[in-house]
């Protein structure tokens, strides 16, 4: 479905000719298949992770399918100042802890040659990813496997040039899919990087694979339409689909999305036989707009893509048919994140129960402030939310707000400049227990809660030339 | 003229949102012309920031994507400072898509009529 001409096209699942890759890793474009059909080459990507955290249970399935690559995109805005935090406390640290079991998970598909495996889960530390994996392998006796890692999207070596602050805990450059290009064309079964945009991880292979060139730019714009649409994992097979998303197929055993992509720049969105979830024009075009802000213009290192110009085709049998994605020249810098301490935030939950529960979970609400000014605590900033009132919703919830649900969970986090002053109110809700509002319960199990430290997160333009004399691939062998 | 009527988003379209920095970046998705037509109609910048109040501090673009009947806003200052440095619960604004389904907007009788998400909803099962 979708709109324009012919827009709710549905043809069926089985395509005439499917696609055929050898399993010795090489290619043999215009392969004979069966009935004597000559069809081109069909790279299939798997997209095997969506963040530091996600799930590992669908990558059996995505594996045993056949994907020619398994992409695993690990790092959210946020996720650097996490591993940031344990480099500070480990040298040897800084990427994500769960690599070595996707390697592990991977490792059977890659020594046979069925699979090569690109991530950005080396983090902050892409060198000691790389050291831990290379360790990994060898300690497990396998042998005959490249393993390459992207160096170079660390900025903190410019700050002068870039005018970062004093304090930064890191700085680093959205690289693009030419340093992940190099490492395939040198061989690598295995390439690890640090910050890389997430949709050119998955245009790396298929600019490996169909040699496009630098300047064809609706190419290079389809790769990232089908990196951008894989990135996210589940996000494209069901998952946070607003909408009958409880008529998905089998939730416990959800699907990870493969993208079957032809040299053209058009591909297949689909999910491996059997698993559950859901790939149909709704789930795919909600995925398509995802944080792209002007979809006209989504800007990435390798491209500027014009995803308003895709055209969706739901083939049924949970296959979406993508094409028509159109580029322009990529942008004349790269995107850098810089990241610096904000503060310490502590907080507090206090849950209580009908009758009158919003009104108690004011009144504790009110206490713990009115504490806060009695000690003498320097709050730079309060946050206050009732859930099961509007916690979320704010004053979009205008009059359908419920002031006397049957129990209100009061929310109360605050900013402080130190970790010091942040825990001092954490000491004074025990008087709630025993001498505040009646029917109070706990919200979570969770005990102490101690502060935890903010981080500002800003976005800013680096110059191409300051990180492409720094980017480096270094491929070792096993 | 149009006899209308009036409709909450929540029957009319689905919703996606996510965050980069301070941004919180959601878009509508209609399921046919008729009610794309009637989303862009109705559902204007000035009505977002109406909606979302103090959610919401700074400015707000929209865009019409009508190749699949979407409707996306870009809000500034939409998530309490962004991600790592927020104090909100929420502090992706995963569920600012529901709150923007909250609103209510007249639309042409046969569209809300023919909203193929009207009054549809999750079992308890």
């Amino acid at each position: 479905m979708g709109p324009g001409a012919s827009p709710n096209l549905r043809t069926d699942p089985s395509r005439e000719g499917e696609s055929v890759r050898k399993l010795d890793g090489q290619h043999h474009p215009g392969l004979e298949v069966g009935a004597g059909i000559v069809v081109g080459v069909t790279v299939r990507l798997g997209g095997g992770q969506g963040f530091y955290g996600d799930g590992r249970a669908p990558l059996d399935d995505l594996l045993a399918s056949g994907v020619d690559y398994l992409v695993c995109e690990a790092l959210a805005e946020l996720t650097l100042a996490i591993l940031q935090k344990d480099r500070l406390r480990d040298e040897a640290l800084g990427y994500t802890r769960d690599l070595p079991l996707y390697v592990a998970a991977a490792v059977p598909y890659l020594v046979d040659g069925r699979t090569r495996f690109i991530t950005n889960a080396g983090g902050i530390n892409p060198i000691a990813a790389g050291r831990a994996v290379i360790d990994g392998l060898r300690g497990a006796g396998i042998s005959g496997l490249k393993v390459a890692t992207v160096v170079g999207d660390d900025v903190r070596p410019h700050a002068a040039t870039l005018g970062l602050p004093d304090d930064t805990l890191f700085a680093n450059a959205y690289l693009g899919a030419r340093p992940i290009v190099d490492a395939l064309d040198a061989g690598a079964h295995i390439v690890i990087c640090g910050r890389v945009a997430d949709a050119s991880l998955f245009l790396a292979p298929l600019v490996h694979e169909f040699g496009w060139g630098w300047d064809d730019w609706d190419r290079l714009a389809a790769g990232v339409t089908v990196g951008h649409l894989m990135e996210c994992s589940g996000q494209v097979t069901g998952g946070n689909y607003s909408g009958d998303w409880w008529n998905n197929s089998d939730p416990l055993r959800v699907g990870f999305p493969i993208g079957e992509c032809e040299p053209d720049g058009s591909f297949v969105l689909t999910k491996p036989a059997g698993t559950g979830g859901r790939v149909s024009f709704d789930t795919v075009r909600e995925q398509l707009l995802y944080e792209v802000h002007d979809p006209s213009a989504y800007l990435n290192p390798d491209v500027t893509a014009n995803l308003a110009a895709v055209r969706l085709e739901d083939l049924g049998g949970d296959r979406v048919r993508v094409f028509g994605a159109a580029g322009t020249a990529a942008p004349e810098t790269y995107k850098g994140l810089v990241c610096t301490p904000a503060g310490f935030a502590g907080e507090a939950r206090v849950a209580y129960s009908w009758p009158d529960a919003e009104a108690k979970a004011r009144a504790a609400v009110a206490y713990l402030r009115g504490r806060a000014d009695i000690i003498g605590m320097e709050v730079e900033e309060w946050s206050e939310e009732y859930f099961g009132v509007n916690g979320f919703g704010g004053p979009t919830v205008g009059a359908d707000i419920d002031h006397d649900p049957a129990e209100v969970i009061a929310r109360l986090a605050w900013r402080c400049a130190t970790k010091e002053e942040a825990t001092k109110l954490v000491f004074e809700g025990g008087l709630l227990g025993l001498s505040g509002p009646p029917m109070i319960s706990q919200a979570d199990r969770l005990r102490g809660g101690r502060p935890t430290q903010l981080l500002g997160v800003d976005a800013i333009a680096v110059p191409r030339e300051v990180v492409d004399g720094q980017v480096r691939v270094e491929v070792t062998e096993v | 003229m149009w006899r209308m009527a009036e409709i909450q988003l929540r029957d009319l379209c689905g919703v996606r949102s996510g965050d980069k920095g301070d941004i919180s970046d959601l878009t509508l998705f209609a399921d046919d012309d008729a009610g794309f037509a009637a989303i862009c109609e109705a559902v204007t910048v000035e009505r977002v920031k109406q909606h979302f109040g103090d959610l919401v501090r700074g400015e707000v673009v929209r865009y019409e994507v009508a190749n699949v009947w979407g409707l996306k806003f870009v809000m500034q200052g939409a998530l309490g400072g962004g991600g790592p440095r927020s104090l909100r619960a929420d502090n992706l604004g995963k569920t600012l898509g529901g709150a923007l389904l909250r609103m209510r907007i007249d639309v042409p009788d046969e569209v809300a009529a023919a909203a193929p998400r009207n009054g549809r909803r999750a079992p308890l099962s």
